[in-house]
């Protein structure tokens, strides 16, 4: 390969040949049919993907009582080490996983963000619990951030107050769909793979009526007002 | 360095050709009684949640420490004040998320004493049976954690957790909730157990021992926990009742302080049980304290099953919709798993109290940190706050 003249244009492929199917267009039964023959098909990307998805590391971090829930989720009984994702990192920049377990209040929201910001991308969201995902039982109180999906983007919404382990290891598969699906190239490309989008967002402060900015418009516009 | 070691390192750095002399010495000076101060949280794994605690340092040693909270106040109080009294209750639960059993009672208390209710016999019972359980698994799990602070990286709270699992699984199955209860009412319980529950509840009680020989047998006497928490975060009693603590971290330091015995609330004066002290009010003796009453709550709940006496679970006369109690105000108390958790109401004859104050056990007990800290080093800081035991959601409502 190597000492082919860089001058040469690529030959074109060959085109199929009459009735077999274009790559990409094997159906599942085809592969799994190949498969069994020892014969594996595979793209990169769904390899790539394949293996980010069963190591995900999540941050050791928690903030209120679905902590309590996300710890229980971590021992022997519910053991999420069954889906890859047992190795929780103190430090963000080791970590792929930020899940918001509790209420996020306007004087922790800050660090919350900057904790996002120095994670290394690609990077993922769970908000866990009706507190990350909407301020939950405390939506009323003066000091509590209306959901942390004002200020970063958020990939998985786990309801319930707190959510059962069970829920968070659901949570947890979801996202692993989600990243089997990912595409590395193209238009809808993944987050990480994209130069324009950003992957840091600005760090709010504490202004003095609210957080300054209170929300981040890149992620998040308020909802249309229900017609009437 | 002595001055010797100045002139030999001199005399050295010179034959290398280096201009040595003062230069030296001043970068010596210039390090040396340095203070430095570290920030540790409010993210950090060993604070226990979204604690911070600003550490200022003498080489490992701390000089001075100043906690900072407040990255969990979620207007518990301000939220109440516009809530009916009923409508409370499920925010109790949220206070001491680990504890919500003991904190609808105290909450139950307080409005008890404003209104003037009384509480049939079996609720009583049931009352200090779910309180009681709750002080298992949350001094189980405080083990737990204290020992992931002394670097044990989780074997002991893989143990603490298997044991909260199974008493979870029974409030569960009796409020529907694994954490958050919301089991306690104004002049009763909210529901009452099967006959099966109470088997599986027995058995469960039954066989906690055998679970506290094994942690003991795992972890007192080991000799890294002995060498770290023997004589470390020493707290003098006098200091202790100045500052107002309660409950394990009080008692740890030898003072006789019980509200089960001193108020005698609930049902406690008919129950036979020891209240432990300790001598030195040192980590290992809070530790100790823990495993103690945990083996003392057992005794309790033993107790509770066999006198558990038949009846209604609510006081017929008790009214939960539209309750509003006469104008007054009210303390109510009891001995939490973490201290002296304590609500106190002003009712102006609305629905909604006129003020509600928590009194948080976990807040107090923090304010001596720095007292027991001193002199330490910043490892040990993170022992000493886990041997505190405190649960942010209280510390900061
Ligand atoms: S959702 Fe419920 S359990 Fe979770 S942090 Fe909020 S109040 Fe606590």
């Amino acid at each position: 390969m190597s000492d082919a003249p860089q001058s040469t244009p690529a030959s074109p492929r060959p085109a199929p040949a009459e009735g077999f199917p274009a790559a990409g267009n094997i159906s599942d039964a085809d592969r799994e049919e190949l498969r069994r023959h020892g014969i594996l098909l595979t793209s990169l990307e769904e390899l790539y993907n394949w293996g980010r998805s069963n190591s995900i590391w999540p941050l050791q971090f928690g903030l209120a009582c679905c902590a309590i829930e996300m710890i229980a989720a971590a021992t022997a009984r519910f053991d999420i080490a069954r889906f890859g994702a047992e190795i929780f990192r103190p430090s963000p920049r080791q970590a792929d996983l930020m899940i918001v377990s509790g209420t996020v209040t306007k004087k922790m929201a800050p660090l919350v963000v900057r904790l996002w910001n120095q994670m290394p991308e690609p990077k993922y969201c769970i908000a866990m619990g009706a507190c990350a995902i909407s301020g939950g039982p405390f939506k009323q109180g003066y000091n509590v951030l209306k959901g942390i999906d004002r200020l970063i983007p958020v990939d998985i919404y786990i309801p319930g107050c707190p959510p059962r382990p069970e829920a968070l290891l659901n949570g947890l598969i979801q996202l692993q769909k989600q990243i089997k699906g990912e595409k590395l190239t193209g238009p809808d490309a993944a987050r990480h793979t994209r130069a324009d989008l950003p992957s840091e967002y600005p760090i709010p402060a504490y202004g003095a009526h609210d957080l300054e900015p209170a929300k981040n418009p890149a992620v998040w516009t308020p909802p249309a007002p229900p017609s009437a | 360095m002595s001055c010797s070691d100045f002139n030999d390192l001199d005399a050295e750095l010179t034959a290398f050709g280096h201009p040595g002399g003062s230069s030296v010495r001043a970068v010596h000076d210039q390090f040396h009684g340095d203070l430095l101060e570290v920030s540790m949280g409010p993210q950090h794994p060993s604070t226990h949640g979204v604690f911070r605690m600003v550490a200022t340092l003498d080489g490992e040693q701390i000089v001075k420490l100043k906690p900072v909270f407040g990255y969990l106040h979620r207007n518990h109080e301000k939220i109440a004040e516009n809530t009916t009294y009923l409508g409370s209750m499920p925010y109790t639960d949220r206070l001491d998320y680990l504890c919500s059993m003991s904190t609808n009672w105290a909450y139950a208390l307080a409005v008890e004493k404003l209104s003037g209710q009384a509480v049939p016999d079996r609720a009583q019972y049931l009352r200090i049976i779910m309180a009681e359980l709750t002080r298992l698994v949350n001094h189980a799990c405080l083990v737990g954690f204290l020992f992931n602070d002394l670097g044990t990286s989780f074997t002991p709270l893989l143990y603490a957790f298997r044991e909260r699992e199974k008493i979870i699984d029974l409030f569960e199955a009796l409020s529907g909730s694994r954490m958050m209860c919301n089991y306690q009412r104004f002049g009763g319980c909210r529901v009452d157990p099967t006959p099966e529950w109470l088997a599986a509840a027995r058995t469960l009680v039954e066989n906690f021992p055998r679970f506290l020989d094994e942690y003991e047998r795992m972890l007192t006497g080991n000799e890294i926990m002995l060498a770290r928490t023997q004589g470390i975060g020493r707290l003098d009693p006098a200091h202790a009742v100045n500052a107002g603590l309660t409950g394990p971290v009080l008692r740890a330091s030898g003072v006789d302080y019980d509200l089960r015995k001193v108020d005698g609330y609930g049902f406690y004066p008919r129950f036979d049980f020891r209240v432990p002290l300790g001598a030195q009010g040192d980590t290992y003796d809070r530790y100790m304290l823990r495993i103690l009453e945990m083996r003392e709550s057992v005794k309790i709940l033993v107790q509770a099953f066999r006198d558990l006496p038949g009846g209604p679970i609510m006081d017929p006369k008790a009214k939960l919709r539209s309750f509003r109690p006469k104008a007054g105000e009210a303390y109510g108390r009891l001995e939490g798993p973490k201290g002296e958790l304590g609500f106190y109401l002003i009712s102006d004859g609305t629905p909604n109290p006129y003020r509600y104050r928590v009194r948080p056990p976990s807040l107090i007990n923090l304010t001596l940190l720095e007292e027991m800290c001193l002199g330490h080093t910043i490892a040990d800081a993170v022992v000493i706050l886990g041997s505190i035991d405190i649960v942010l959601g209280e510390v900061d409502r």
